[in-house]
């Protein structure tokens, strides 16, 4: 369990957020001209880094946002957090 | 050729006060070159190892292990076998394994202590009641023993449940697999770990693989923190860690690793006989031969490799239990711990070739890969052997992700992904 802070409503506990995964997976702007390959890779494979991961999460208990975050995955320690949209800080 | 393991050799070894007992397995430097290599020394990849000289005689393999055989998931997870999947790909491959099951402590010659003590699936909701009937349906067509019950045989099989109406989730019915169980989760390790090195596979422990050595399309080795070691095959079976090896050699999985947490009781004297799960509620409880409740919580939703998982987690799995089982309120929690496992989109495992030659998986077995051990030993072996899959493991190929023939066993795999 940890801390993270929100970038709408400041610090809350995890058990607040719902994680929503890899963050900065672009949808297809093609979808039709996809081959089942690409379309394996955008929907099922995953970095899955251990170590520094980008990822989304949502505040689902509070003001129900979506935001981005950084974080090490193999000690769960949250490296930057920013909203939706902003250009992923290099850490 | 070691000694066999009986009551004689008990006795035996009782007089010089244990302390003479032969090694279980040796502690080998690894050799320049073995004919393939597995990659994670839990008990998929000892039973891997095992079948291999066994069934398909390649002697000259070894298994290394960054820490020490079993000390991860095999060593965490909490002991439950059973069968009873929905679909009949998973039926054929988990009811491989259960059979391997029943006469495994004589195969190997060392008690795993399976005890077919019957696991029984709850039913909260009028879907879970249709879900569980139809999975009842499906598991008799394919030749599995399953039975649905009502609330009072509920009741009946496990006299300690509330079955009370006016609970916040109240027991409908349930299902019965009466040849489902426990096992002793490090004798399997050990067992294989005995089996193998006695056929003459080399059990490298603290040797972490640090890199996969590749000449265009096919391996040629492994970076280990042991020095290199030559190969044409390497089968990995690293849990939650199949992506970061995976890495290594260059591809993609579709898997996500994320905490999964169990905890124990103080031990009590036998209360509960059989193991009881509830998907719905998400609680599992079972006791072990010590007298500790053994219980079983859900995933974290986010990826973690630190071995623990979040406190409200565990707080809703005590919840659950203690509403269904008012009788554990006053018990204390003596350990609690986490796992990392390897989630797979469709709740299936992967036991598969990959684009690169001589470089096999088996993983994405997440939330419930230790009741398959033997059977997914067995099957990795064949398919590593013979570069191509057996019969009961062709469905769940890496390929299944292009062509999307997934098997989705999100309602059987019990604990909710």
């Amino acid at each position: 369990m940890f801390v993270i802070s929100c970038p709408y409503c400041g610090e809350r506990e995890q058990s607040e957020f719902k994680a929503g995964g890899e963050a900065h997976i672009e949808r297809p702007k093609q979808p039709t001209e996809l081959s089942d390959d690409e379309w394996a890779e955008y929907l099922f494979m995953r970095k899955n880094i251990k170590g520094i991961q980008y990822e989304r999460w949502n505040h689902a208990h509070g003001c129900r946002k979506w935001f981005n975050m950084v974080r090490d995955t193999s000690n769960d320690e949250i490296k930057a957090v920013y909203k939706m949209g902003e250009k992923p800080p290099s850490v | 050729m070691k000694k066999k393991y009986s009551i004689f050799s008990l006795i035996k070894n009782a007089f010089s006060y244990h302390e003479n007992w032969e090694k279980a397995w040796k502690d080998p430097t690894p050799k320049k070159e073995y004919d393939a290599v597995i990659v994670g020394g839990g008990g998929h990849g000892l039973a891997t190892a095992y079948y291999l000289a066994k069934k398909h005689n390649m002697k000259n393999i070894a298994v290394v292990e960054k820490g020490w055989i079993g000390g991860g998931n095999t060593g965490r997870n909490t002991t439950i076998i059973r069968s009873n999947y929905l679909w009949d790909a998973s039926a054929g491959l988990y009811d491989h394994a259960l059979k391997i099951w029943e006469g495994l402590s004589q195969e190997l010659n060392y008690n795993v202590m399976f005890s077919q003590r019957g696991v029984m699936n709850l039913a909260h909701n009028l879907q879970d009641v249709r879900d569980l009937k139809r999975r009842t349906h499906a598991n008799r067509l394919n030749g599995i023993d399953a039975v649905y019950l009502s609330t009072e045989e509920v009741k009946k099989f496990c006299p300690i449940i509330n079955t009370s109406p006016d609970i916040r989730y109240p027991v409908l019915g349930g299902t019965l697999q009466r040849r489902a169980g426990t096992a002793r989760h490090d004798a399997v390790a050990w067992g294989y770990a005995r089996g193998a090195d006695e056929m003459g596979v080399d059990i490298i422990q603290n040797c972490e693989v640090k890199g996969i050595k590749r000449n265009g399309d096919a391996v040629e080795g492994l970076e280990t923190t042991k020095g290199f070691i030559k190969t044409k095959k390497i089968g990995v079976v690293a849990a939650g860690h199949s992506s970061v090896i995976a890495n290594m050699a260059g591809i993609r999985l579709p898997l996500e690793s994320k905490p999964l947490q169990a905890l124990v009781s103080e031990p009590v004297k036998p209360i509960i006989d059989t193991v009881v799960m509830s998907n719905a509620v998400h609680a599992y409880v079972s006791q072990s031969d010590k007298g500790e409740l053994v219980i079983g919580a859900g995933t974290d939703d986010y990826v973690s490799y630190s071995q623990k998982g979040s406190h409200d987690i565990v707080e809703g799995t005590l919840n659950a239990i203690l509403e269904l089982y008012p009788i554990f309120s006053r018990m204390r929690m003596l350990r609690q711990w986490g796992g990392i496992v390897d989630i797979c989109p469709d709740a299936s495992p992967i036991i598969s070739k990959t684009m690169i030659k001589g470089l096999y998986f088996n993983c994405g077995w997440g939330t419930g890969g230790f009741k398959a051990t033997p059977g997914s030993g067995d099957l990795f072996a064949h398919t590593i052997a013979n570069d191509e899959p057996h019969k009961l493991n062709a469905a769940f190929n890496l390929n299944r992700f292009v062509s999307g023939d997934l098997v989705d066993e999100h309602g059987a795999a019990a604990v909710a992904h």
